[in-house]
């Protein structure tokens, strides 16, 4: 074996040619330039890690590389031919394979089915399954899992982590050249990861290109050879792992001039007595979460792409209930087992997802606006009551008060732009007069101008003695808005930090590599 | 984790290979409700004649026959509603043609067969190329369909020949010609989902359809193909119950609900209606608890209203378990 990869690794880097090379590589869409003038070479037996923050054009990168997107110029060259892929399926033909963040097998078939589907071998459209399960375990020894995953296993009873291997085979199956994993690891145990480094390291020494997509520094660390950064859709640097520390790469990633300007951060006197306090609280996904949210500040949550942010926040309003510890709420002990619960105590939650979560885009902008106060108070039609008579006043005054540009509030909520649905769901809120707020990602996909007015909206909410718990992944917003930050990392708490501290401070502390004041990480990163 | 995830995979492996569908367990108890029912209001006379027991059988043929092709678009994701006119449209056309003369059944039997690849293709075309939902497709077809119809016949139309009627009523040794019909149906759909590129293909449009076209699977082709043989098991149907009447009927179909009783079986089954898993034993499963239900409620002479009601319960008692079942897996 180690001779066959002496034969296929570069002896010199001059004369390898890239397995894949993009040159002057753009893509824009509505509103933002994803991709900017990227240029970047990929060699065969090299890992190599493209990294950067939310919005930094990776996966819209791997997207145009495994022929999702066609980008609006530039050129890709595949072992120095031209190529432009029109469809997945003629980059997957042509030796490019990509492993999506979600998953994309059918549960309820097996492993084999799963691997060839739509290549099964068969005789007159009579399937060989002999021959199904056979080719099946020849992909499960290339990549050496054969005695963990049997081909006829249904894909349902698999852990996630042998899903993911599935998906490795499935996609060297086509003979791929090139692999592409998204966030391969965002969803597996330590174990598991190191599992998958493992078959990625062989993978390589076959003289297959491999671009990793991750936002775990760590990991990166571990795994591979070059690194390359990305920042706000245009190439950085591409660096050699033993050349740089992770301290180094968070530099490149971070550090931007500031789009707006953020309302001034809460004075000591503004902040009053410990609205929400919770302690040791756990669930399926957390673990040991404590802290405590005063009244009339902004208390930032930062951390990476799944460390369980936006989790807390579900966790807090009862969408996925903590099932130990202790969430106090103005000083009284409560069980917040459902939205309906967390209303009712007058909490507020802003959703991620606003397409999904936050707006009914077919309902009107009054019915909207006035969703929550009818769920809490209104019962068995006696919406008509509190709602038409009241809702004459209380819409129109919403509207001001969060400041929606609309001719008429009878209009369906989806014409509204995305700032102006986020207005409408901050209405929403207001209306339901709670007065602890969690925000996550108040400001995500919104024009600059609603950005500055969601943030001053915030900040006026916290001036009137509302607590306010912000999640995002932007960190000048965590920086501009919060009065302290927390940091999550690995589904717990990792730090609390200062106002105005730094996005390197934050990354550092959400990638595992600061001093931590929480015991459970370290003994989780001991692990490894 | 290799070593014992192995054994245990393993373990699953022999599980699922002796999986018996958890809809016969449903069966099992239902025939032994009607059994006590039966010693309690009639003696036992009904579950210790055999013919009787037969009959149950013989009578879940057409819903049975039209349950597995209704699985396989069921499979594919989809749905067709037009099988209970497709079943009235052959019954008349075919005793039209036929006129009581067994020169003619051969044609007869050509042109309904080729009526009823039509109306798969209309639906199927429908649903794939038009993105229309295949609900309101497929009940736009049926209109059409008893739009035709009730324009054209009004009643009894033609007949069939005496040599025809052994479709219906013949039998083969002691065993119904209807009964091996059906289990010819239901073991050659069991071939076309487990043994050929067609039935995995059609899980795979069924389970997600943009993994299945992401990995090259000709989906649209796959989902027309479903369709056709749906309507053909309607067609088989049709000519399965006018060989028993005698002469078609426009009614017939709708008379017997084929529409959503094929739907009620299958989902009693076990197949999903988001589609992607299940088979067509467990139709056959739904289908004989039907048939057993018919059989009982008759013969007692019992409110039929009743069974209906009953009908209704075991769908959802079936469903409901079978949900907490899967979610029970999952976690």
């Amino acid at each position: 074996m180690a001779d066959e990869i002496d034969d296929i690794k570069p002896k010199s880097a001059e004369v390898v040619q890239p397995t894949v090379e993009v040159q002057h590589i753009s893509k824009r869409f509505p509103g933002v330039v994803a991709l900017d003038d990227v240029s970047l070479q990929f060699f065969p037996g090299e890992i190599h890690a493209v990294v950067g923050e939310n919005g930094a054009g990776k996966s819209t990168l791997m997207k145009i590389l495994s022929g999702a997107y066609t980008p609006d110029s530039g050129t890709i060259y595949l072992s120095g031919e031209k190529v432009s892929f029109s469809h997945p399926k003629e980059a997957q033909m042509k030796g490019v394979s990509i492993i999506y963040q979600e998953f994309n097998l059918l549960p309820e078939r097996t492993v084999a089915h799963n691997i060839f589907l739509g290549r099964e071998p068969s005789t007159l459209g009579t399937l060989d399954t002999r021959k199904l399960n056979k080719q099946a375990v020849e992909v499960l020894k290339e990549i050496g899992v054969e005695k963990m995953i049997s081909p006829t296993a249904f894909v349902s009873s698999l852990s996630v982590a042998e899903q993911q291997l599935v998906e490795i085979a499935k996609a060297i199956s086509f003979k791929a050249k090139v692999l592409i994993m998204d966030e391969p690891t965002a969803a597996l145990t330590y174990t598991e990861v190191n599992l998958l480094n493992d078959l990625v390291s062989r993978l390589k020494q076959k003289g297959m290109s491999i671009i990793f997509i991750s936002h775990r520094l760590k990991e990166v660390f571990d795994i591979a050879e070059k690194i390359t950064v990305l920042k706000d859709g245009k190439f950085i640097k591409t660096v050699n792992k033993k050349d740089v520390v992770p301290a180094d790469v968070v530099y490149l990633m971070v550090g931007r001039t500031l789009d707006h300007y953020f309302p001034p951060l809460g004075k000591p006197e503004d902040f009053g007595e410990v609205v929400l306090k919770v302690k040791n609280a756990s669930n399926q996904i957390l673990s040991d979460i404590s802290f405590e949210l005063r009244r009339g500040e902004v208390l930032g949550i930062a951390g990476l792409q799944g460390s369980g942010r936006t989790e807390l926040a579900q966790s807090l309003f009862g969408v996925v209930p903590f099932k130990s510890g202790t969430l106090e709420l103005h000083g009284k002990a409560i069980a917040v087992k459902s939205p309906f619960k967390a209303i009712k105590n007058k909490m507020g939650f802003v959703t991620e997802d606003r397409k999904s979560e936050g707006i009914a885009p077919r309902q009107p902008i009054r019915d909207n606006m006035l969703l929550t106060v009818r769920a809490v108070r209104a019962l068995f039609g006696m919406i008509s009551k509190d709602g038409i008579g009241k809702s004459r006043k209380l819409v129109p005054m919403l509207g001001k008060q969060v400041d929606i540009r609309t001719d008429s509030f009878d209009r369906e909520a989806q014409y509204l732009s995305g700032g102006n649905q986020q207005k409408v769901v901050l209405a929403k809120w207001l209306a339901s007069d709670a007065n602890v707020f969690i925000f996550d990602e108040p400001t995500r996909g919104i024009d600059v101008e609603s950005k500055a007015s969601i943030h001053d909206m915030i900040r006026a909410l916290t001036k009137k003695g509302t607590a306010v718990l912000m999640i995002s992944s932007e960190l000048p917003e965590i920086i501009g808005m919060s009065d302290r930050v927390i940091v999550m990392s690995e589904r717990r708490i990792a730090g609390e930090l200062p106002a105005k501290t730094s996005e390197q401070e934050i990354m550092l502390m959400a990638i595992g590599h600061a001093k931590s004041t929480n015991p459970g990480l370290t003994t989780s990163v001991g692990e490894v | 984790m290799t070593a014992a995830t192995a054994t245990e995979n393993r373990y699953r492996r022999i599980l699922h290979s002796i999986h018996i569908p958890p809809v016969y367990f449903f069966l099992i108890l239902v025939f032994f409700a009607g059994g006590s029912l039966d010693q309690i209001l009639a003696d036992g006379q009904i579950f210790s004649n055999p013919a009787i027991m037969l009959n149950i059988v013989v009578r879940s043929v057409a819903l049975g026959i039209i349950a597995v092709g209704q699985s396989l678009v069921i499979i594919g994701a989809s749905i067709d509603l037009s099988v209970a006119y497709t079943i009235s449209i052959t019954a008349v056309m075919s005793s039209y043609i036929m006129q009581g003369d067994t020169a003619n059944v051969p044609m007869a039997i050509v042109s309904v067969f080729a009526i009823g690849a039509a109306i798969g293709l209309v639906n199927g075309v429908t649903i794939t190329k038009f993105k229309v939902n295949p609900f309101i497709a497929t009940l736009g077809t049926s209109l059409i369909i008893k739009g035709i119809i009730n324009a054209t016949f009004s009643n009894y139309t033609g007949s069939v020949p005496k040599s025809f009627e052994f479709f219906g009523y013949g039998t083969i040794g002691s065993l119904p010609v209807s009964i091996i019909i059906l289990l010819i149906i239901v073991a050659a759909g069991w071939f076309l989902l487990a043994r050929t590129k067609f039935g995995a293909h059609l899980y795979g449009v069924g389970g997600n359809a943009e993994v299945a076209r992401l990995s090259g699977v000709r989906t649209d082709r796959v989902l027309i193909g479903a369709h056709v043989i749906c309507s053909m098991t309607a067609v088989l149907a049709g000519l399965f119950l006018v060989s028993q009447m005698r002469s078609g009927a426009p009614w017939v179909g709708p008379n017997g609900v084929y529409d959503l009783n094929s739907i009620a079986t299958t989902v009693i089954g076990g197949i999903a209606l988001s589609g992607g898993k299940g088979g067509v034993w467990s139709t056959l499963g739904g289908v004989l608890i039907f048939g057993v239900l018919e059989t009982v409620f008759n013969q007692l002479g019992v409110n039929p209203y009743l069974k209906t009601v009953l009908q209704g319960i075991i769908i959802v008692l079936a469903v409901a378990s079978y949900t907490i079942r899967s979610k029970k897996e999952a976690a």
